[in-house]
C-alpha cells in the first residue's frame, strides 16, 4: 500500500476520481453541479475540451436528467460516468433503481454530504446511506489514492456483474483535501480495463423492447420461452450482489498484482490480530479510528479496527469470521435510520446475531453535518463503552459524539 | 405457474414478432367463420374487397384470396363479419364458452 511518491501527484479526491474516469476512458459523461462533487465534472469535461478524453459530455438540466441520459448512454453499450452527492443524489433517487434493474454497469461518484434540512453542504454519509436498497453496489474510500484505484476497479466489478457501482468518499475531508496520490500509466489501466461489452447492445437488425412491463408471473415469449417475471429479475439482482462479494476481492487483488497497491477487498484492518476491541467505521472515519486504536493501545486496550469498503453487498461472513475474537465492537456511523440507529451498527449486531455470536455491539453517531470528529474522541467513545459493560447489564442507547445539547 | 430456467435475459426484454405477448385469442368467445361461397375475393380468387383485412384491428386477417384469420389472436371482435359487403362471415359460438356475448339493450336517446 506505500505511494510511490517519486511519481505521485499532490490532488484533491475529486481530483483523483476525475483521473480514475479519463483512465477508464468513460465516453460519455453526464452530470448536474452539486457541492462538493462538482469539480469532478469540471475536470472530466476540461478533459473532454482539451481532447484529453475522448468522450462526449453531455449537461443537463437536473440530477434525474443526468441519470436519465447515463442510462441510455450505457444501454446502447457506452462506459459512462457521472457524480453526485446529497440533495443532487436524492434527485437521482428513481433513475438509480432504475439503472440497477437495467443491470448497467454504470460507476459514479458519490462525494458524501449531509442531506437537508437544515441547509449543509459538509460531510457526513447520510446521503449514500439514504440509496443504500437501490440494487448499486456501495463501496467507501479512506484516502484519495484509494478513491482513484477504487473507481478503476468499479469499472471492472460493475461490468463483471452487471451491477452498478457508487464509489462513495466524504466530502471535503477527501474530496477538497489534497494528498499525494500515484497516477497509473494509461497502457496499465487499459490491461486491467478491457472495452465494455454491453448486454443490451442495440442492433437495428434485431430490433426489440428493454424493460417493457414485466407482470407479476412468468410469461411465455413468441418463441415459447417462459421468461422471467418481477420477482425472477429481482432475484437475479441479489444473486449478482452475491456474487459481487467474490469479485470485489478478486478485483482489487488482481489490481494489486498490476498496480502494487491493494485495498483490502471487502474490508480492510488495523491491528486486529490480536483485539477484543473493535472499531467498526467507513471512509475517512475508519482511518481517524486507525490512530485512536493507537491511543488505547498505549492505555493497554487492545483495540483494533475492521474498515468498511464493501457496504452493499455487506460482507457480513467476513465480519463474523473477523470479529470471532473481539470481547466488543463499537461500531460508529456517519448517518442514522431515524427512529432506530446507525446503519452499519444495525447490520453489524445482525451479522454477529446471525452467527450466534454475543459480543457487545455498541452504536455511535458521528460527525452529522460536517460536526468534527477526531481520534481522541473516537477513543473517548470506545472508553464510555468500556466502562458501561463494566458496571452495567442494560444495552448501552447509541451514544453522539460531540453533540452539544 | 412454470419454471423460467430457459430464460437467459438477466433483464426484462421483449422482441417484436407476432405473438410477443402471449397466445391472446383464448379468451374469444364468437369465432369468426368465413363462407367461401360468398365472400368475394375466395369466388373470383383475386385480391378485391378486403374489406376484412383492411378493418381487422388486430391485424390477424391475411390479404390473400380466400383471406386467412388466424385464431391464435383473433379476440372474435367481430367487425369483419360487420363489414364483410357480403354477409360471408359470421360469428360462431366458442365451444365451452358463453353462447352469445351479452349484449347491451340498444340504447335509445329518446328513450
Amino acid at each position: 500500500m506505500t505511494v510511490e511518491t517519486k511519481s505521485a501527484v499532490v490532488i484533491t479526491g475529486n481530483k483523483a476520481a476525475a483521473e480514475a474516469a479519463r483512465l477508464a476512458r468513460v465516453e460519455v459523461v453526464a452530470a448536474y453541479p452539486i457541492t462538493p462533487q462538482s469539480p469532478v465534472v469540471e475536470a472530466l469535461a476540461k478533459y473532454i475540451e482539451t481532447g484529453d478524453l475522448d468522450a462526449e459530455f453531455i449537461t443537463v438540466e437536473s440530477e434525474h436528467s443526468a441519470m436519465g441520459v447515463c442510462i441510455g448512454a450505457a444501454t446502447a453499450g457506452s462506459r459512462v460516468f457521472t457524480a453526485s452527492s446529497a440533495n443532487g443524489l436524492a434527485y437521482m433517487c428513481e433513475q438509480l433503481s432504475w439503472v440497477a434493474g437495467s443491470r448497467l454497469p454504470i460507476v459514479m461518484g458519490c462525494a458524501n454530504r449531509a442531506m437537508s434540512a437544515p441547509w449543509s453542504v459538509l460531510n457526513d454519509q447520510q446521503d449514500s446511506m439514504s440509496q443504500r436498497d437501490q440494487g448499486w453496489i456501495q463501496l467507501f474510500c479512506r484516502n484519495n489514492q484509494e478513491i482513484l484505484d477504487t473507481f478503476l476497479q468499479a469499472f471492472r466489478i460493475a461490468e463483471q456483474v452487471k451491477l452498478p457501482v457508487m464509489v462513495c468518499y466524504d466530502g471535503y475531508i477527501l474530496s477538497h483535501t489534497v494528498m499525494p496520490v500515484e497516477i497509473p500509466d494509461q497502457e496499465e489501466v487499459d490491461a486491467y480495463l478491457p472495452p465494455y461489452a454491453a448486454h443490451t447492445a442495440l442492433d437495428p437488425a434485431a430490433p426489440r423492447n428493454i424493460n417493457p412491463v414485466t407482470l407479476a408471473d412468468p410469461r411465455l415469449n413468441g418463441e415459447g420461452v417462459l421468461c422471467h417475471g418481477y420477482m425472477e429479475f429481482r432475484y437475479l439482482m441479489e444473486q449478482a450482489h452475491q456474487e459481487a462479494l467474490d469479485v470485489i476481492v478478486k478485483a482489487d487483488e488482481e489490481f494489486g498484482a498490476r498496480f502494487g497497491r491493494r485495498w483490502g477487498g471487502l474490508t480492510w484492518s488495523y491491528q486486529l490480530d490480536d483485539a477484543d476491541t473493535v472499531l467498526i467505521a467507513a471512509g475517512s472515519l475508519a482511518g481517524e479510528a486507525t490512530i485512536s486504536a493507537d491511543m488505547l493501545r498505549e492505555e493497554g486496550v487492545r483495540a483494533g479496527v475492521l474498515g468498511l469498503r464493501a457496504y452493499r453487498p455487506f460482507p457480513a461472513d467476513s465480519l463474523a469470521e473477523q470479529l470471532k475474537q473481539a470481547k466488543r465492537v463499537i461500531v460508529f456511523d456517519k448517518s442514522l435510520s431515524y427512529g432506530y440507529g446507525g446503519p452499519i451498527c444495525m447490520d453489524v449486531r445482525a451479522t454477529l446475531q446471525r452467527h450466534k455470536m454475543a459480543t457487545d455491539v455498541d452504536g455511535y453517531i458521528a460527525g452529522l453535518g460536517g460536526r468534527d470528529i477526531k481520534a481522541r474522541e473516537l477513543a473517548a467513545a470506545t472508553r464510555e463503552s468500556i466502562a458501561w459493560a463494566a458496571k452495567r447489564h442494560a444495552p448501552k442507547p447509541t451514544g453522539w459524539i460531540n453533540l452539544q445539547l | 405457474m412454470g419454471q423460467t430456467r430457459d430464460c437467459n435475459e438477466m433483464t426484462a426484454m421483449s422482441w417484436p414478432c407476432v405473438g410477443e405477448a402471449g397466445r391472446t385469442g383464448d379468451w374469444r368467445t364468437m369465432r369468426p367463420v368465413l363462407d367461401p361461397e360468398k365472400c368475394v375475393a375466395s369466388r373470383k380468387n383475386k385480391i378485391v374487397c378486403m374489406q376484412c383485412w383492411m378493418f381487422c384491428p388486430d391485424n390477424v386477417i391475411t390479404r390473400t384470396a380466400p383471406p386467412e384469420i388466424n385464431l391464435e389472436y383473433c379476440k372474435g371482435c367481430g367487425i369483419c363479419a360487420e363489414v364483410c359487403p357480403s354477409d360471408a362471415i359470421k360469428m360462431t359460438p366458442e365451444q365451452g364458452k358463453q353462447a352469445e356475448p351479452t349484449v347491451m339493450e340498444e340504447a335509445s336517446c329518446d328513450g
